[in-house]
Order: structure tokens, then C-alpha cells, then sequence
């Protein structure tokens, strides 16, 4: 009962209090580049958070069963960031392979998702917050993803409507969605607090 | 000889003025936004984070640049990357070490310029299809164009937040602080405006130029 508790409190937080799009600055570019359209949001969102579930458990798996014990903590980044892009990598073979349909709608934010700083920062935070449970990293990983998601979607959708609006010339294009990010995140500053 | 050694110079100067202005990374690029909003909550993480990012962007394109022949071009990205993962090691652990409190400031916004999107870019338009010596030109270029922009919205955040400007109190007293700006809203809207301002300015010049 008790890790169920932490583990759903994990959950919320990493969704809502410290979402990566509006508290931590994490995957700023695809959030600007993509979410014109709500449904290529939702399709980033998706491979996001399936990608980022994937690598921070198989992070947190290389830095608890191979770097610490053997002392390799200097090599993390490098390490981290070829198990990112492996995972990539995999996750498009094994789609192109048995879901062609699914392939084709994720299209080209796979490869894109390798330099999403989303997922390397969230394996960062995984080991920054001293994550010592398997069960709660992959929680946390899932969680940022699906916190992911919902950030590009609301700004997706808040974007489809903002076409059709009168914006001053000099603010058309990335002011006007960096101002509307700006009033999202303090929409979202709402939740801190939420938990103590 | 003499108009070949002209125009290499006339392609340096261009370079390098590309960086600071017409291609500056932040403004009118776009590119790198992670960091530009994360680190801008005052004037001195801003600087050693711009001075990181030259470091690394000055490092991995001299390696790219000097393997630019060996490269693979299915690889090539993961050769970057692994390049620049290395140079940002160097440049985290020296920080660690010589300023530890600033490190911490900066937190995992080190390790993360590894997937900033400025060096792989450079590394891919730059890098990997010119010489040493532009590649170079290049680098320190694109650097001081980040770290100008990172700067000058770090300064802007901090006289707003604080009335200081590098933890100097510069603002009379009357003034009240705008604790807003320190927070990840400030950075978005600061950013907004910025970006409109330069905006503004590149919309007018064409039009006067043509009067």
C-alpha cells in the first residue's frame, strides 16, 4: 500500500507539478516545431513517451547494474546517449517491421526523438533525484511522457485556434506561442503545492 | 591568388558575423531553446553556460572537421553525438571540480547540451563540409551569437527579478521586484517578446532600405 502511494505520487508530480515542457524547459524544440496540428502532437506524444518510458528503465538499469558497481560513472553521458539512441533505433526497426501502419503515422519524429532533450533529461533526473527503485523510475518515465503529451496537446490545440486570430506582425509565428507557453506554465504553477 | 585569398576572407568575416546576427542561433534560428530558457534566471549561470556551449561547439567541430572525409553518412549523426557527449564530459567534470556551486546551479543543463540542437547542427551544415579554419571561425561565432542572446535575457530576468544585475543592486529601493520573472513563466514571455522585438527590426530594415 505504501509504494503504491509513492509510486502514484511519483506519477502526478512528474505529470503535473514538474511537468518537463513548463517547469523544466525539457523538449522546447519539438513543442515549438510540431504542434501545429493536434494530431501530429498526439502521434510526437505517443513515440515520446514510449521511447522515454523505454530508456530511462534501461538507464537506470546500466547505471545500477554496470556503471556504479564498476566505477564508470565518467562515461554516463556517453553512455546514456548511445542507449537513447539505440533504443530509437529499435523501437523504428521493430515498428517498421510489425506495425507498418503505426510506422507510417509516426513518420519522421523518430529519428527526431534521439535529439529530444526531454528524454536524456529525464534519465538526468532519474539519477539526479537518487531513484534508488526500479519500479518508481520506470513510474517517473512513464509519467514524463505522458506529461509530454499533454503539454503539446493543450498547446496543439490552443495553436489551431490561434490561426485564426488577429496577431500583431511582429509577434506571428514563435513569440506568440512562446507568450501563450509562458501563460500555460503559470496555468500549471497552479499544481504546486498539490503534494507535500 | 590575391582574389582567392580575398574572398577567403570575405567568407570569414561573413561567417563570423552570420553567428552574432543574421543567423544568430537563439533569435533567429530558433535552435537550442532548452538551455536559453533554463539557465537565463540570472546573468552568471547564463555566461559559464554560454561559455560552456562555445567550449564544446568549438571542440567537436575541430574533431568533426578533421574526420569530416572518414564519415559514414548513415553514422554520421551518432559520431557527433558520441564527439560532442565526450566534450561535454570534459567540460562537466571541469566544472564540478573548479566551480562546484555553479554546477549545481546548473544542474543536469550541462550533460543536456549534448542534445542541444545548435552543435549537432553546426556539426551537420558547418563542420562537416569546410575546413579547419572556417569550421573554427564558425564555432566561435555561433558560440558568442548563444551566449550574447543567453546574456542579454539573463539580464533583462535578473534587473526585473532581483533590481541586481551580476548580484549588483542597481535599481533604487522603491523598486519592487518582480519575483515572476525567475519563474519558468518569465523566460517564456521574456523569450516571446524578445523574439518579437527582433522580429520588428529585421520586418523594417528592407522597407527602409528600399525608400
Amino acid at each position: 500500500m505504501d509504494t503504491l502511494t509513492t509510486l502514484l505520487l511519483a506519477f502526478i508530480s512528474i505529470v503535473l507539478i514538474n511537468n518537463l515542457v513548463f517547469t523544466k524547459f525539457l523538449g522546447i524544440c519539438p513543442y515549438l516545431g510540431v504542434s501545429g496540428r493536434i494530431d501530429m502532437a498526439f502521434g510526437m506524444g505517443l513515440a515520446v513517451t514510449f521511447v522515454v518510458t523505454l530508456a530511462g528503465t534501461l538507464t537506470f538499469l546500466l547505471d545500477h547494474l554496470i556503471l556504479i558497481p564498476m566505477n564508470l560513472e565518467v562515461t554516463r553521458y556517453v553512455c546514456y546517449i548511445l542507449v537513447i539512441a539505440g533504443a530509437v533505433q529499435l523501437v523504428e526497426m521493430y515498428l517498421r517491421k510489425f506495425f507498418p501502419t503505426l510506422y507510417d503515422s509516426f513518420g519522421i519524429f523518430l529519428p527526431l526523438i534521439t535529439t529530444n532533450c526531454a528524454i536524456l533529461g529525464l534519465c538526468l533526473f532519474i539519477n539526479l533525484w537518487q531513484i534508488d527503485n526500479l519500479l518508481e523510475a520506470v513510474v517517473l518515465s512513464f509519467g514524463a511522457g505522458i506529461g509530454f503529451t499533454i503539454a503539446i496537446c493543450i498547446m496543439a490545440g490552443i495553436r489551431e485556434n490561434l490561426d485564426l486570430a488577429d496577431v500583431p506582425d511582429a509577434l506571428k509565428g514563435a513569440p506568440i506561442t512562446l507568450i501563450t507557453a509562458g501563460l500555460l506554465s503559470m496555468a500549471f504553477m497552479g499544481f504546486t503545492g498539490m503534494i507535500k | 591568388m590575391k582574389t582567392n585569398a580575398q574572398t577567403s576572407v570575405s567568407i570569414c568575416k561573413q561567417t563570423l558575423l552570420a553567428g552574432l546576427w543574421r543567423e544568430n542561433p537563439v533569435f533567429r534560428l530558433l535552435l537550442g531553446m532548452c538551455p536559453t530558457l533554463a539557465v537565463t534566471a540570472a546573468v552568471k549561470p547564463a555566461l559559464t553556460m554560454g561559455l560552456c556551449v562555445i567550449f564544446v561547439l568549438l571542440c567537436s567541430n575541430i574533431v568533426v572537421s578533421l574526420m569530416r572525409h572518414l564519415l559514414k553518412p548513415h553514422l554520421r549523426i551518432l559520431m557527433f553525438t558520441l564527439t560532442i557527449a565526450t566534450f561535454v564530459t570534459i567540460a562537466d567534470l571541469f566544472l564540478q571540480a573548479y566551480f562546484p556551486t555553479m554546477s549545481e546551479t546548473l544542474g543536469p543543463y550541462v550533460p543536456l547540451i549534448i542534445v542541444n540542437c545548435i552543435i549537432i547542427c553546426r556539426a551537420e551544415a558547418c563542420a562537416s563540409k569546410n575546413g579547419l579554419a572556417v569550421s573554427i571561425i564558425d564555432a566561435l561565432s555561433m558560440g558568442a551569437g548563444f551566449t550574447l542572446a543567453l546574456c542579454i535575457l539573463a539580464s533583462i530576468r535578473e534587473i526585473l527579478s532581483t533590481g541586481a544585475l551580476w548580484e549588483i543592486k542597481i535599481m533604487p529601493d522603491i523598486f519592487t521586484p518582480w519575483t515572476a520573472m525567475r519563474m519558468p513563466v518569465g523566460a517564456f514571455i521574456t523569450l516571446g517578446l524578445l523574439l518579437a522585438l527582433v522580429n520588428a527590426i529585421t520586418v523594417r530594415k528592407p522597407k527602409s532600405a528600399a525608400q
